[in-house]
């Protein structure tokens, strides 16, 4: 999973002007990063690299924690042992992701608590993709194949991002990502090649999927007032237009091979640019739901805020039993 | 004490017997043997590993970046530690 740096049109910037930085620092510091060094927890960096990264890093880590909520809902669903056991795998992936990243903001002086606060009070974004319902099965394949094959088109950048520890948890991450792409495709697959009924509800999923899952790549290069910065910094390695093109690209004919229509009028192979053309992307609505008005975002933070309750009987349990013993071994 | 703050463990893994433990990354948990199964759960998934160490973040103490230069610049001047620095006669073998 991943999600692009997202802002609403109207939420001030929180970058910290680079003017008041010490000019001979920022001078080194962004020698290194344009000679491909990387930067490392306790190097000096411009506060508006820290800042960024701290948004964008906490930014990824809940679209990692909240994609589990779609497909956590559908492991009790799943239509055989086989499929059951690979999205429990998966799903467990995604919260192993969330925590790699966690991990990686913390290094940066922000805090577990704080993040995990922003998510719940709804101050933090995550990806707009995970505010859309998952309605049936084919809704978990074509989550798998487009939605994760959309992240992995946004990490494998990523692994070369010049902040290390940013840098190392893309590794883990793009490592383990693959199956997930691979077996969303495979539902789909199958589905597309059963019966009729089946076909149609894999055909509606990537009806329904489809566009949301270019706008993942976030607003077009144009409109993203940060891409420039964060690209000469190295935090980002290439822009949203390119990343989208790219999946256009290597996802139709994935869609063609078992007999599925993509779902734009306008998409069309264009010999002299070597890319697909497609149609234009409701920007409207990507916005609106960066906003808070996905048509599940009030269920997910509902779901994530009770399973953050609910859990506080076992880390009570935890923290009880670690006093404990450690006042037993005192006490030896 | 819900929401109480659980000490930050630096996670290292020994993929297999002859190596070394190697670091993987961290997790929050209330004790060492819960960050052991954490770091079960979360590092070795994919059979990475046969064994786990964990450390207290805080017991971990770091060289400054400031002093890199006076740390490990004045190797850089000392060629003559690699054996590739020394003129052997041709022909002459096994050294």
């Amino acid at each position: 999973m991943y999600t692009t740096e997202l802002k609403d049109k109207n939420q001030k910037s929180a970058a910290v002007s680079l003017a008041d930085e010490d000019p001979e620092k920022l001078a080194a510091f962004e020698a290194r990063v344009a000679a491909d060094d990387f930067i490392e927890p306790k190097d000096w960096m411009p506060e508006a690299y820290r800042k960024t990264l701290v948004r964008q890093i906490s930014q990824h880590a809940h679209s990692e924690i909240v994609g589990m909520l779609p497909e956590g809902n559908w492991i009790t669903r799943a239509p055989n042992l086989r499929r059951k056991s690979i999205l429990l795998a998966k799903v467990q992936d995604e919260g192993g992701h969330g925590l790699y990243l966690y991990a990686a903001a913390e290094t940066l002086g922000t805090s577990r608590e704080e993040m995990i606060e922003a998510l719940h009070s709804g101050k933090a974004k995550y990806s707009t993709i995970f505010n859309y319902p998952t309605l049936t099965w084919a809704d978990i394949g074509a989550i798998g194949w487009l939605v994760d094959g959309a992240a992995i088109m946004n990490q494998v950048p990523l692994q070369r991002t010049s902040y290390g520890p940013y840098a190392r948890a893309m590794v883990r991450i793009c490592k383990e990502e693959s199956f997930h792409q691979r077996q969303g495709y495979e539902i789909m697959s199958v589905l597309a090649q059963c019966t009729p009924e089946q076909k149609r509800m894999a055909q509606d999923a990537l009806d329904r999927w489809w566009w949301p899952s270019l706008m993942m790549f976030g607003p077009p290069d144009d409109k993203s007032p940060n891409t420039a910065q964060s690209v000469r910094w190295r935090i980002k390695r290439e822009t949203n237009d390119e990343l989208r093109q790219r999946f256009v690209d290597v996802t139709v004919p994935q869609a063609e091979a078992i007999g599925l229509r993509v779902p734009d009028a306008a998409l069309k192979w264009n010999e002299a640019r070597g890319h697909y053309d497609f149609g234009e992307i409701d920007w409207e609505e990507f916005y609106a739901v960066v906003r808070g008005e996905g048509p599940v975002a009030k269920e997910r933070n509902t779901a994530r805020v009770r399973a953050w309750e609910e859990g506080a009987w076992v880390r009570d349990a935890a923290a009880a039993h670690a006093s404990k013993r450690a006042m037993k071994i005192a006490a030896e | 004490m819900t929401d109480a703050k659980w000490p930050l463990w630096e996670v290292f893994v020994r993929a297999k017997n002859g190596l070394s433990h190697k670091h993987a990354g961290s997790v929050h948990a209330a004790d060492a043997r819960m960050a052991i199964e954490a770091a079960r759960d979360v590092y070795t998934r994919r059979m990475e590993g046969v064994s786990l160490w964990v450390v207290p973040s805080s017991a971990i103490v770091a060289s400054d970046p400031k002093e890199t230069t006076d740390l490990f610049e004045p190797a850089a001047d000392k060629v003559y530690r690699h054996p590739t620095f020394y003129t052997i006669p041709e022909g002459v073998k096994n050294i």
